[in-house]
C-alpha cells in the first residue's frame, strides 16, 4: 500500500488495538514515503489519535508492528523516536517555561546538534521570536501551535505526526503553516501524517489520505480525485460518507 | 543512557526554580522552621534534664538528619509531580529519552534540592544551636548517604504510585515519611519500641543511622556492620524503586495510560 519499501520513512503493518473488547484499531497497515504528506482522516473515535499514539510508542499496539525507516518502534524505541517528532493540539508544551526554555529542554531530550542555532532558526520561522521569553502558558492558542510546531521540526524528523496542527489557527496564520509543512516534506524529504478535519486543507496539502473508520481504513487515495471515485462532489462530502456508512464504501 | 536527555531534565527543573520564588522559599524555609523549634526544645530540655546529657546532638541532629531524608524524597517526587502537573507525559515520554535517563534526572535535581535544604540546617544548628557535625566524625558521611539513598528510594517509589494512580494519589506520597518514622528511631532507641515496631524498624535503612548516631553520642563505637547493612538496604530499595517504577511506565503504556494521563482519566 502506498510507496515503495526503499522510500518510506513509516511502514506500518497489521497494527490492532483493543480495549477489552472494544476494538480502537483494526489491523490496518499503511505506509508513509520520504516527501510525502499522507492525511489520516476519519471521524473522531475513528482510531486516528490511537494510531499515532502507538507510533509515538507512547500506546503499546496489540498486534503488528511499525517501523520508522526500518526501524522497529517495539525493539528500538530511542532510535526510531530520534527520527520522528509531532505536535498534537491536545498536547501543549508546559505552560510553566518561556518558549526557549521549552525547546531547549526538548532539543537536549532529541539530542539536537547547534543547538542554539537551530532554535533561533525556528524561532524566526514560527514568528516567535518576539515572544522567546515569554511563558507559554500564557501565549494565545495559536501561538502556543507555533511553538508546539516548532518544537516538532525541532530534531528535523524523518516522520512528523500532527493531529489537526492548525485546529486553533487563524486563516493566514493556518496557511503559513501548511506552507512550512509542505516545505518540509519537500526540501528535508519528511514524511508527514497529518489529521485534521478541514477538508480543503487537506486536499491542499496531503498527497494522499487515508480514510479511517471505526479503526479501519476504508478508503485511500489521492484527495483531489477520491472523491469523484466514490461519487461524491467534495472531499467534505466524501467524509461524511464514511462517517455515517463506512461499509457501503470500504473495498468501494 | 545519554547525559543531554538526563541534563534536559535537571535544566527543565533548574529553570522552574529559577523562575519561580514560590519553588524556591519551600527548599530551606520549612527546614529552617523545623531545626530553629527543635533547637529551641532541645535547649529547655537541657535545662531541665540531668547535668552531663546534651540532647543537641540526640535531638537536633536527629531532626536534621531526618529532615534531609524527607528533602531528598521531595526532591524526586516533586521534579515528577512539575510533569504530572504540566501534563507533559505525552510530550516527554514521545521523546527517545529512557526510563533510567529519567530518573537519573529527577534523582540529580533531587541531589540539588536536597543540597540547599542540608546547608541550611548545618549553618543554622550550627550558628545559633551548636550543634557540631565533628562529633560524629566521618561517621557523618555514610548516615547521609545511607539516609539520600533511601530518600531516593521513598522519591521514585512514590512518583510510581502516582503515576500509577494519578494525579489525586499525590496525597499518599507527602505524608510518608511521617509515617516511617515513628519505625525508624528517629528520636527515641529501637528498644524503646513494641517487638512488632522493631521488626519494622530492622528493615528500614535509617534505623540503623539513628541507632549509629545515639551509640556516638554516647561515646560508644557506631556498629559498622549495622550500617553496611542499612547502606545495602538502602540500595537495595534503589533498585526495587527503579524497576517499580520501570514496571509502573511500562503498564501504563500498555493500557495506554502515558497518553491519557490526566486527573480525570485517573482519579
Amino acid at each position: 500500500m502506498g510507496v515503495s519499501a526503499a522510500a518510506e520513512v513509516l511502514r506500518v503493518e497489521g497494527l490492532g488495538r483493543r480495549y477489552g473488547e472494544k476494538v480502537a484499531v483494526d489491523r490496518i497497515s499503511f505506509s508513509v514515503g520520504h516527501g510525502e504528506v499522507v492525511g489520516l482522516l476519519g471521524p473522531n473515535g475513528a482510531g486516528k489519535t490511537t494510531t499515532i499514539d502507538m507510533i509515538l510508542g507512547v500506546l503499546e499496539p496489540s498486534a503488528g508492528t511499525i517501523r520508522v525507516e526500518g526501524l522497529d518502534v517495539a525493539t528500538r524505541r530511542r532510535e526510531a523516536l530520534e527520527r520522528t517528532n509531532f505536535a498534537a493540539v491536545y498536547a501543549p508544551l508546559p505552560g510553566n517555561l518561556t518558549v526557549f526554555q521549552n525547546l531547549r529542554v526538548f532539543g537536549l531530550l532529541y539530542g539536537v546538534r547547534d543547538l542554539q542555532g537551530r532554535i533561533a532558526s525556528l524561532l524566526d520561522q514560527f514568528d516567535l521570536r518576539a515572544l522567546r521569553d515569554v511563558r507559554c502558558g500564557v501565549l494565545s492558542s495559536g501561538e502556543q501551535t507555533r511553538v508546539c510546531l516548532a518544537k516538532a521540526l525541532l530534531n528535523r524528523p524523518r516522520l512528523l505526526l500532527l493531529d489537526e496542527p492548525t485546529a486553533s489557527l487563524d486563516p493566514p496564520t493556518a496557511r503559513e503553516i501548511r506552507a512550512s509543512i509542505r516545505a518540509f516534506a519537500a526540501q528535508d524529504a519528511g514524511g508527514v501524517l497529518w489529521t485534521s478535519h478541514n477538508m480543503v486543507e487537506v486536499e491542499e496539502v496531503c498527497d494522499r489520505v487515508l480514510f479511517l473508520s471505526r479503526g479501519r481504513i476504508v478508503l485511500e487515495g489521492n484527495p483531489r480525485t477520491l472523491p469523484g471515485e466514490h461519487g461524491q462532489r467534495t472531499l467534505e462530502e466524501l467524509f461524511i460518507a464514511v462517517a455515517r456508512e463506512p461499509l457501503a464504501l470500504e473495498g468501494g | 543512557m545519554r547525559l543531554n536527555r538526563t541534563a534536559a531534565i535537571v535544566l527543565r527543573h533548574f529553570y522552574l526554580l529559577r523562575g519561580s520564588p514560590a519553588r524556591v522559599v519551600p527548599l530551606f524555609a520549612w527546614v529552617a522552621v523545623d531545626i530553629v523549634l527543635w533547637g529551641f526544645i532541645t535547649r529547655y530540655l537541657n535545662t531541665v534534664a540531668s547535668p552531663g546529657f546534651d540532647f543537641v546532638p540526640v535531638l537536633l541532629g536527629a531532626v536534621l538528619f531526618w529532615d534531609f531524608c524527607t528533602r531528598v524524597m521531595q526532591g524526586v517526587t516533586m521534579a515528577f509531580f512539575e510533569d504530572v502537573w504540566s501534563r507533559n507525559f505525552l510530550n516527554l515520554f514521545s521523546t527517545p529519552l529512557s526510563i533510567p535517563e529519567y530518573v537519573a534526572g529527577l534523582v540529580l535535581s533531587s541531589i540539588v534540592t536536597s543540597s540547599i535544604g542540608l546547608a541550611v540546617m548545618v549553618a543554622l544548628a550550627t550558628a545559633i544551636f551548636g550543634l557540631s557535625f565533628l562529633s560524629w566524625g566521618l561517621l557523618a558521611i555514610p548516615f547521609l548517604l545511607v539516609l539520600f539513598l533511601f530518600g531516593i528510594a521513598l522519591g521514585v517509589l512514590g512518583s510510581a504510585v502516582v503515576l500509577r494512580f494519578g494525579p489525586a494519589a499525590e496525597w499518599f506520597i507527602w505524608p510518608i515519611p511521617a509515617l516511617i518514622s515513628p519505625f525508624a528511631g528517629v528520636f527515641y532507641p529501637l528498644a524503646t519500641l513494641p517487638t512488632w515496631m522493631r521488626a519494622v524498624a530492622r528493615l528500614l535503612p535509617p534505623s540503623y543511622v539513628f541507632e549509629g548516631m545515639r551509640a556516638v553520642v554516647e561515646g560508644r563505637a557506631a556498629p559498622a556492620g549495622d550500617l553496611l547493612w542499612g547502606g545495602c538496604l538502602a540500595a537495595a530499595y534503589v533498585v526495587l524503586a527503579g524497576w517499580t517504577f520501570a514496571r509502573v511506565h511500562r503498564h501504563a503504556v500498555r493500557t495506554g495510560l502515558v497518553a491519557r494521563y490526566s486527573a480525570e482519566s485517573l482519579s
